[in-house]
C-alpha cells in the first residue's frame, strides 16, 4: 500500500536562483526565489535545506534581512560534493528549499540596545541577516558596532557591502585580516586585537558573535574580560543538519539539538557544554 | 476490555487466522541461540521464547533503509513523498522492545512529528510476549523496570501452562481476537493467577547491578569527566554494532539515490551511528566529536541524561542486546557500575 504524504516534512519548495554574484575564488551569493508566490518569513539566523534531487541537500544559513520580502539570499562556499554541484548553478536553474529551521537572533529582544557584531571569515554570512536587519530597522537600536574579520584581504565577503557599512555614521566599523596584501591599508591581525578597542556599556549591550569555531573562545574571553555578561553574548554554532526536525542527531550538542534549539545560542546556554564551542 | 484465554494447542490456529488479514511478523530462530524478527509464511515458525532478537522490532517503524520520497527532474525539482506499508501485525514482543517502540514513539511523533512514522506506527498492530525468566546474563530489564509491559500493546500475551492469557488493550486488540472462535473469556481464576505470577516475577527480576534506577541521574550528572569513557574507548572498535541493535537509537543519514538515468531517483534515509568517526564531522572538516571516547560517551549520555532532559525518559530498556553483539566485549551494566564507582577517581 502507497500512502501518498504532502506534509512530510521532508517535501522540497521549488525555487528559483535569480542572481548570483562571484564573491571571491570560493564564495558565490545566491540571490533564490520562491516559485509558491510565498516570501521565506525567516528570522534572521535561521538556516535552510538547499535540495537538488540527485546531488542530496546542505544546510546553509539565510545571509538576507527578512526585511527583504521578495527573495532571499544565500552565501555559499565551494567545500565539498553538495557546494560544488550548488556552485554550477546558472540564473533560471531550480532548486529546492525546506525550511526555515531553527531558532534566529531573538530579534525583539535586542531592540532598544546597543549591539556588536563580531563576524569571522563566512561567519558574516549568518550575521548578515541581522546586521541588515538592524540597519533596516536602525531607529530601534542603539549604538552599532561590527568589527569584520578575514584571512586575507581578496577573501573579503561582501565587499562592496562593508564599504558602505564603514561609510555609515551610524555604525562604527572595524575591519582586520590576519595576513596582509601590498594594497592592504586597514588592520593586520587577528579579530581579537579590535575588541579592546571598542568602547561599550556592559549594562545595555548586545554581542552577536559567528566565525570558525576556534574564533569563538579567543573572542568572547575578550568580551568577558570588558564585563560583558555571558547571557547577552549569542553565538551561532555551525552543524551539519540533516534532517532539521531534531532527529537525525548529526547535528547534536549534548542535550539540544542545533537544528531546532539553534544554530543561535545564548553563550551562557551552551559554555559548560564540551565540544560545543 | 475484556481479557480472554487460549488453549496452547489453539494457538497455531489464532497465527493462521492473523495471517489471513495480515502480514505477520515473528520472532524467527536464526540459530542456537539467534533470533530475528521476520514474516511468516507458517505458524510452525514463531518461536515464543525467545532471547532478545538481534535486531529489535524498530526496523518495523524505522526501516534500515527507507524512501521518503520519489523525484524526477526531467521538468524541474519535482517530487511525492510516501510511505509503502502493508498492515502488520507483530508477534511475540517482549515487553523491553514495547518499551523501546514506545521511546521511539514519543521521539518521531512529537511535533514537528514525523509522518513517515507515523504512517507506519499506525499500521503496525503490536502483540506482546511476558517474560517469565530472565533471558541471559547481558539483560538489565531489573535495573530498567521494563520486565512488565507499562501499555505500549495492542494485546499481551502471558504463558500459563496450557493456556495463553491475552491481556486486550485496545479495540483494534479486541478485532484481532474476535478474527479466531476459540477463545474462551478469562475466569477470575485465570486473573488471580496472572497476579500471582507478576509478583512473583518481581521476585525474579532483580536489580542486575549495584546501581539503582533512581541514582542514575546523579551518575550521569557528573559522570561526564570520568575516566570511565577513556577505559571504555581502548576496548572500542567504533563499528557501530551497539547503535544498529538498540531498539532506542534511532540517527539517520538522508541521501539521494538516483537511478541509472539520473533524472529519477529516491531520497532514502538510511540508519546512522554516532559511533562513526564522520558522524559530527562538518563541511570545513571539523569534527565535534573525533575521539572514541567522546564517541562512546556520548552514547550512553544519549541513552541516560539527554533523552531524560528532553521525553521525560530514559532510553535503555535493558535488552541487553548492545552488550550482546559487541565484538569488544564493552558490558553496559559493568560500564554503568564502573562509572558509579569511578566518583571521586582521577
Amino acid at each position: 500500500m502507497r500512502i501518498p504524504l504532502k506534509k512530510s516534512g521532508y517535501e522540497i519548495i521549488k525555487a528559483e536562483v535569480v542572481k548570483i554574484t562571484p564573491m571571491t575564488a570560493t564564495e558565490k551569493l545566491y540571490e533564490i526565489r520562491l516559485k509558491n508566490g510565498e516570501n521565506l518569513d525567516h528570522d534572521p539566523g535561521q538556516f535552510v535545506e538547499v535540495s537538488i534531487f540527485g546531488a542530496g541537500e546542505a544546510p546553509i544559513s539565510v545571509c538576507s534581512s527578512p526585511t527583504n520580502q521578495d527573495t532571499f539570499e544565500l552565501c555559499i562556499r565551494k567545500v565539498g560534493r553538495m557546494t560544488s554541484v550548488l556552485h554550477n548553478l546558472k540564473v533560471g536553474d531550480e532548486i529546492g528549499i525546506r525550511g526555515p529551521f531553527g531558532v534566529g537572533f531573538p530579534v525583539n529582544l535586542l531592540k532598544g540596545r546597543d549591539m556588536i557584531f563580531i563576524a569571522g571569515g563566512l561567519g558574516i554570512a549568518p550575521l548578515r541577516s541581522l546586521i541588515n536587519y538592524v540597519l533596516d530597522e536602525r531607529r530601534d537600536f542603539g549604538k552599532v558596532d561590527i568589527l569584520l574579520g578575514c584571512k586575507t584581504p581578496d577573501k573579503m565577503l561582501f565587499g562592496s557591502e562593508v564599504a558602505v557599512w564603514a561609510e555609515r555614521m551610524d555604525v562604527n566599523f572595524c575591519c582586520t585580516v590576519d595576513k596582509s596584501d601590498p594594497e592592504w591599508k586597514g588592520n593586520v591581525g587577528l579579530i581579537t586585537t579590535l575588541i579592546p578597542g571598542v568602547n561599550f556599556n556592559p549594562d545595555n549591550t548586545f554581542a552577536v558573535v559567528c566565525g570558525p569555531p576556534e574564533m569563538y573562545i579567543y573572542v568572547i574571553q575578550e568580551l568577558l574580560k570588558k564585563g560583558m555578561p555571558e547571557s547577552r553574548i549569542y553565538v551561532s554554532l555551525e552543524r551539519h543538519m540533516k534532517c532539521g526536525m531534531g532527529r537525525c542527531g548529526h547535528c547534536q550538542i549534548h542535550q539540544y539539538y542545533c537544528c531546532m534549539d539553534g544554530p543561535v545560542f545564548p553563550y551562557d546556554k551552551v559554555k559548560d557544554l564540551e565540544g560545543a564551542i | 476490555m475484556k481479557d480472554v484465554l487460549l488453549k496452547k494447542e489453539l494457538f497455531d490456529g489464532f497465527v493462521e487466522a492473523l495471517m489471513n488479514s495480515y502480514k505477520v511478523a515473528a520472532p524467527t530462530r536464526r540459530g542456537d541461540k539467534s533470533f530475528a524478527f521476520d514474516f511468516i509464511t507458517n505458524p510452525s515458525e514463531v518461536c515464543l521464547d525467545h532471547i532478545p532478537t538481534i535486531l529489535p522490532p524498530k526496523k518495523y517503524f524505522l526501516p534500515q533503509h527507507e524512501t521518503l520520497l520519489e523525484y524526477d527532474t526531467t521538468e524541474g525539482q519535482n517530487m511525492q513523498a510516501f510511505v509503502e506499508i502493508e498492515p502488520m501485525v507483530i508477534l511475540g514482543v517482549h515487553s523491553c522492545d514495547i518499551a523501546g517502540i514506545q521511546c521511539l514513539n514519543h521521539v518521531f511523533m512529537d511535533r514537528p512529528k514525523d509522518y513517515h512514522y507515523q504512517a507506519r506506527h499506525d499500521k503496525i498492530l503490536l502483540i506482546g510476549y511476558e517474560c517469565l525468566r530472565k533471558c541471559d546474563q547481558y539483560a538489565s530489564c531489573g535495573l530498567m523496570q521494563t520486565h512488565t509491559p507499562t501499555g505500549g500493546y495492542d494485546i499481551f500475551m502471558t504463558d500459563m501452562g496450557d493456556h495463553y492469557y491475552f491481556s486486550i488493550n485496545t479495540f483494534a486488540g479486541k478485532g484481532m481476537v474476535q478474527l479466531f472462535e476459540g477463545f474462551e473469556p478469562a475466569d477470575t481464576v485465570a486473573e488471580k493467577t496472572l497476579k500471582k505470577l507478576r509478583s512473583d516475577k518481581k521476585k525474579l527480576f532483580k536489580n542486575e547491578t549495584d546501581v539503582s534506577l533512581a541514582e542514575i541521574p546523579s551518575i550521569f550528572e557528573w559522570g561526564f569527566d570520568s575516566h570511565v569513557w577513556d577505559r571504555t574507548a581502548e576496548k572500542c572498535l567504533s563499528c557501530g554494532n551497539c547503535t544498529n541493535v538498540c531498539p532506542t537509537c534511532y540517527c539517520f543519514d538522508v541521501n539521494d539515490e538516483p537511478e541509472l538515468n539520473l533524472a529519477k531517483g529516491r531520497r532514502v534515509r538510511v540508519w546512522d551511528s554516532c559511533q562513526n568517526e564522520t558522524f559530527a564531522i562538518i563541511a570545513g572538516g571539523e569534527n565535534f566529536r573525533p575521539k572514541r571516547a567522546q564517541r562512546t560517551r556520548h552514547r550512553f549520555f544519549r541513552k541516560f541524561k539527554y533523552p531524560v532532559m528532553r521525553y521525560g525518559k530514559f532510553f535503555c530498556t535493558g535488552c541487553g542486546r548492545c552488550s550482546r553483539q559487541c565484538m569488544a566485549s564493552i558490558n553496559l551494566k559493568e560500564t554503568i557500575s564502573n562509572l558509579k564507582r569511578s566518583w571521586g577517581e582521577i
